[in-house]
């Protein structure tokens, strides 16, 4: 049996098979679903091919959104040799950005763990692994352990803005994207789980307030930012360092922020960035183009 | 949970419930209508109301209708498509309240006549239910086999109709019943792990209490 429900449980699993986190996962979604392995892997790489579609297709097109506000932003870091991040991070941002931009503009996307937050995943792993280097089994793997973290979460607290805020989906996909770069860099199970928790634990109280209730403002450089966030994290736990707060403590406090925070702040746009003289104008705007 | 449910669902884009979602109501109204559609009147409520189009969900709703699933390119060019296979839209929002604040109704007309008023809901994620059918109460997720049979209350139904599953070797899932009074129209849904044969179906709509039965296919 490979069921697992908490971080604890996971990490409990791999060393008692003495196996990876990704293994542990891979072994419970065949057993759950009666599939082979290979079948699941299979699978997975479909999910990794459209990713990497994504990414091609966000860069690929610089037209604005419907709405106007985003759009063309994925271009403007890609014309601009980095000044001040390394060229790892650079093209997490980059590809952060061209994925949320593409889900903006109706383009086929691998919600992970949602729409909003889609581009963060696929943004950190393969600006990871392009740079190391990594095959296609291993980039099988860190989406795996991703999924691990992002299944864990959503037992324990909530992946949906409208439930939890912001930190459940940008925070969870962080979360998924650390660990899954930890993988890409060859490091261990707890440093796996270090990562995700140091990612989840710095977007705690992270509110959704988009400006006229969609996944625009300010979702999509948000997936920008975090990509890069998850780098971070990864490379903190690479390094050692570890979260004073253990992983599935932290996910209980997300949970619990999430309960928190107030409904106006929770997907439901009457609160925040969301309620700001420029963003009420740009709903009217919005309005009367629909209503014509 | 698995981790399709996390690295997933693929979607067009921008938004699970009302992108997503708004393709899988679609979708499984044109399986409730069993015919193909040339008239739709599709009403947005609440949320779908206000951002419809920022969302897309207009266009998810029509490609649905059209027979796109909701990772299918095509609801960007959904109008196109429509022209294409003569299908009519019209498109209102209504500013009534609503239960849950994603909701769309959907009159259809098909072309042999059949007609369909759907009220369907986007519950987030993707997930969906349709929540009326001509005025019936129901809840259909498009995730598994379902059977509506639509009849006059009385007792002895439920065991009437299980028993031309049992005797086909159908495994009921899960089932619902609703109705409007006693002895009055009643609706019951039966979710199965296998597909119900269209013999089946003639059968048990053969019997002289039923109205109506339709089996409709999980989304895929």
């Amino acid at each position: 049996m490979f069921e697992y429900a908490t971080v604890a449980d996971l990490l409990n699993l791999a060393e008692k098979y003495n196996t990876s986190l990704a293994q542990i996962v891979l072994r419970r979604e065949a057993e759950e679903y009666e599939m082979e392995e290979q079948q699941v892997i299979e699978k997975m790489r479909q999910r990794l091919r459209i990713c990497a579609d994504s990414i091609k297709e966000g860069l690929y097109d610089d037209r604005l959104s419907v709405s106007g506000m985003v759009g063309r932003d994925a271009v403007k870091i890609e014309n601009m040799e980095p000044l001040l991040l390394g060229n790892i991070a650079h093209r997490a941002l980059l590809y952060a950005l061209a994925v949320s931009e593409g889900n903006a503009k109706m383009h086929k996307i691998v919600a992970c763990p949602t729409a909003g937050s889609c581009g963060i995943v696929p943004a950190a792993v393969f600006a990871a692994g392009e740079a190391k280097g990594a095959s296609k089994e291993k980039y099988c793997n860190a989406f795996f352990t991703a999924a691990g973290i992002g299944n864990i979460i959503a037992k324990n607290a909530c992946v949906a803005g409208a439930v939890g805020g912001c930190q459940a989906e940008c925070g969870t996909a962080a979360a998924m994207a650390a660990a899954a770069v930890v993988d890409i860099l060859d490091g261990t199970n707890v440093q796996a789980a270090q990562a995700a928790t140091l990612a989840l634990k710095n977007t705690l109280g992270l509110v959704c307030d988009p400006v006229a209730e969609l996944v625009e403002v300010p979702c999509v450089k948000r997936n920008g930012f975090y990509a890069v966030h998850a780098l971070t994290a990864a490379e903190m736990a690479m390094a050692g360092v570890k979260s004073f707060i253990p992983p599935d403590e932290v996910i209980a406090a997300m949970y619990e922020i999430g309960r928190m925070i107030p409904v106006a702040l929770r997907e439901t746009s009457e609160g925040g960035l969301a309620k700001t003289p420029t963003a009420r104008g740009m709903q009217n705007k919005l309005q009367k183009r629909q209503n014509r | 949970m698995g981790v399709f449910d996390i690295i997933g669902p693929v979607m067009i884009g921008p938004s699970s419930s009302h992108t997503a979602g708004a393709a899988r109501i679609g979708l499984l109204s044109r399986y409730i209508l069993k015919e193909e559609p040339v008239k739709a009147d599709i009403t947005f409520y609440g949320s779908f109301a206000k951002t419809y189009c920022g969302h897309g969900t207009d266009k998810a709703v029509i490609a649905g209708l059209l027979g796109c699933g909701a990772d299918d390119p095509a609801i960007r060019n959904a109008y196109e498509l429509a022209a294409e296979k003569k299908l009519t839209i019209k498109i209102r929002t209504s500013d009534e309240d609503v239960q849950h604040p994603n909701t769309v109704k959907i009159n259809l007309f098909g072309i042999d006549g059949k007609t369909m008023e759907i009220v369907g809901v986007s519950l987030g994620g993707g997930k969906v239910s349709i929540r009326k059918i001509n005025g019936f109460m129901a809840d259909i997720s498009g995730e598994t086999y379902t059977l509506l049979t639509v009849y006059n209350d009385q007792s002895g139904v439920v065991p009437l109709v299980s028993s031309f599953l049992s005797k086909n070797d159908i495994n009921i899932s899960q089932m619902r019943v609703f109705r409007k009074g006693k002895h009055q129209q009643a609706v019951m849904i039966i979710d199965t792990d296998s597909r119900v044969p269209d013999a089946v179906v003639e059968e048990i709509n053969a019997l002289k209490i039923m109205k109506s039965v339709i089996a409709i296919d999980p989304l895929r």
